[in-house]
């Protein structure tokens, strides 16, 4: 973890509306945010709170009704094309569904050689492309030799969410937006993922924006904990001050709801064994 | 003694893939559920656990298909009924099913109302509208759904609300069982409470008599029902009341899969997540000898070549594993189990 606390992606007055008139709705409004490099920043609300308006609004991929969001201390700026892509080498996702992720029509080996072009290695020979990809695969525990020449959709769910974060370990980008990224898999690969997405923060020293309702998952991964509600972050602070002890009443509701095993729920009346 | 609601005695089910190959996704399970009681049972994908829960209605379809076994509800064996029977006499009066996106099932040009009525005169019902309608009012207001849910379009309701309101629908008919197949893993934490909490108010109202879980979410579990089974590969590796499962598990598997646990609480950060190298077996040939042993830690050459029975415990407890209790409990004591340095 970093000890310099560059502020590395901020935003001020960030609103999103859709609509107009009497049809308008507000899904992001008026939030300001600093995001410090080497942090790992959780946002938890519930569904229909913003937090992929948010974070789509962060990749550039709709467009902010009203605010400015710096990157890197720079007033970004994705106006063509070209910016844009520039842009992406300092930001990447991972998304919650990994089966609609992937181009089904190109291979794995043309997904990572991409990542290689973008980073500029169009150039580099061929051996020192497979060495990359293949150091990429063992990052994340694939095998390159099985997965060359196949489909992403011939892989499961777990090893499609590791090939993207084989994607990211090559593409070292500055910040990493995680869309839900282990809603969609079962608990036993969830741990590996985790694991995985820790590690190479803690390698290329990147920060990454987690996405998520679970507290549970926010709680243990996150340094900083947003809570989201309606457009707005009503709480945020260190994941052990928010969580353990929150002030908002919209957090204490979340944190009620969550299932826990040391406190479990009271539904049922005395009587019953 | 409780009456024992729910009684299956070594049930085997496969799927028949288009290639004419056998998939074994259950294998011989055996399992009792006692009135007022609820069963959980956990698992990874693939391991069977929906699979079990479609072959539990009795009801098949290609490409799943009955090898053996009995399930026994409420003392009435419907394992050897024909589909056309089941659908009659059993679902929905014996047995009732929720997958996971029950909320799709509605059809949006239909008003909630009429969806009852079908499932009334699908049953034999001779009451009149007026009284399915009384009776619908009646049962939605005990459960808290308002009333006027009943004349509304599915489109007009939330995502909660839609799988409160098909599982208000599939429980009209009071059935004995009822599997919940992950009713709640499409919706947010707060839908999640109200959809388990009325899941308990069927228990508690009597409406229901034994329930089954299923998910993947151990600390869900935990909050709903009072004893887990865990699943592996079409068997069942242990069972055993919640608290015994969550905290002291005894089977190697189970060890794994609890280490797994997320919760929002006290202390739970600085814990090292365990996970379980390697995929669940290929199904198509069961391996011989026990089915983890492949991504055991503790495995012997033993374990690979000896069939492994399930052993019963005392306290209602039983497990899957060559190795006896106490020397289990002896392996985990040198700490955490860890499966990473493979």
């Amino acid at each position: 973890m970093s000890s310099k606390k560059e502020v590395c992606l901020s935003g001020t007055g960030v609103t999103k509306v859709f609509g107009f008139g009497s049809k308008k709705t507000v899904a992001v409004n008026n939030i300001d945010f600093q995001f410090h490099s080497g942090e790992l920043v959780s946002i938890v609300g519930e569904s229909g709170s913003g937090k992929t308006t948010l974070i789509k609004m962060l990749l550039g991929l709709t467009s902010v009704t009203n605010g400015d969001i710096f990157f890197m201390g720079e007033k970004r700026d994705i106006s063509s094309h070209r910016k844009k892509k520039e842009y992406w080498k300092g930001i990447q996702a991972i998304f919650q569904d990994p089966f609609s992720s992937y181009n089904i029509f190109s291979k794995i080996d043309s997904v990572l050689l991409d990542c290689i072009h973008m980073r500029g290695g169009r150039r580099l020979p061929r051996e020192k492309k497979l060495k990359m990809m293949r150091e990429a695969c063992s990052f994340v525990n694939l095998k390159f030799d099985e997965m060359t020449n196949k489909y992403p959709f011939e892989l499961s769910g777990g090893q499609m969410q590791r090939l993207m974060i084989a994607r990211i370990f090559l593409l070292k980008p500055k910040i990493l937006l995680a869309d839900e990224p282990t809603s969609m898999i079962d608990a036993c690969s969830r741990a590996t993922i985790l694991d995985m997405l820790l590690k190479l923060r803690d390698e290329i020293n990147m920060m990454i924006i987690f996405i998520t309702h679970d507290m549970g998952l926010a709680y243990y991964v996150s340094d900083t904990v947003y809570i989201m509600e309606k457009g707005k972050f009503v709480e945020h602070g260190n994941a052990d001050e928010v969580v353990l002890a929150p002030k908002a009443d919209y957090t204490k509701k979340l944190l009620s709801d969550v299932p826990k095993i040391h406190e479990p729920w009271d539904f049922r009346k005395s009587g019953k064994s | 003694m409780n009456k024992t609601i729910l009684e299956v005695n070594g049930l085997s089910t496969k799927y028949i893939t288009r290639f004419r190959e056998d998939v074994y996704a259950v294998r011989n399970v055996s399992f009792k559920v006692e009135e007022g009681h609820s069963l959980g049972i956990a698992g990874e994908s693939g391991c069977g656990k929906s699979t079990l829960a479609l072959s539990l209605m009795g009801y098949y379809f290609a490409p799943l298909h009955y090898i053996s076994g009995d399930i026994i509800i409420n003392g009435k064996n419907i394992s050897g009924l024909k589909p056309d029977q089941v659908r009659k006499n059993v679902l929905g009066t014996e047995i009732a099913y929720i997958p996971q996106a029950a909320m799709n099932a509605l059809n949006p040009t239909r008003k909630v109302i009429r969806f009852i009525e079908d499932v009334m005169y699908a049953h034999g019902s001779k009451m009149s509208k007026k009284e399915i309608y009384d009776l619908a009012r009646e049962r939605f207001e005990i459960l808290n759904l308002p009333a006027d849910t009943l004349h509304k379009f599915s489109v007009e309701l939330s995502g909660g609300m839609k799988q409160r309101t098909v599982i208000a629908i599939s429980t009209i008919l009071s059935p004995k069982v009822l599997i919940a197949d992950e009713p709640s893993s499409a919706l947010d934490v707060s839908s999640q409470k109200m959809v388990i909490k009325m899941l308990h108010d069927l228990m508690d109202l009597g409406f229901i008599k034994a329930m089954l879980f299923i998910t993947h979410e151990l600390p869900l579990l935990y909050n709903v029902t009072d004893d887990i089974m865990v699943m592996y590969a079409g068997q069942i590796v242990e069972k055993g009341s919640k608290d015994q499962m969550i905290f002291d598990p005894i089977h190697p598997y189970s060890k794994g899969l609890m280490g797994s646990i997320l919760v929002p609480e006290d202390g739970t950060r600085n814990i090292k997540l365990t996970a379980i190298p390697g995929t669940p077996p290929n199904l198509k040939n069961p391996p011989t000898g026990c089915s983890f042993a492949e991504r055991c830690k503790y495995a012997t050459s033993r374990c690979k070549v000896y069939d492994v029975e399930y052993t019963e415990l005392e306290g209602g407890r039983g497990s899957r594993c060559l190795k006896p209790e106490h020397e289990l409990r002896g392996l985990y004591d040198d700490g955490k189990v860890d499966f990473s340095n493979e």
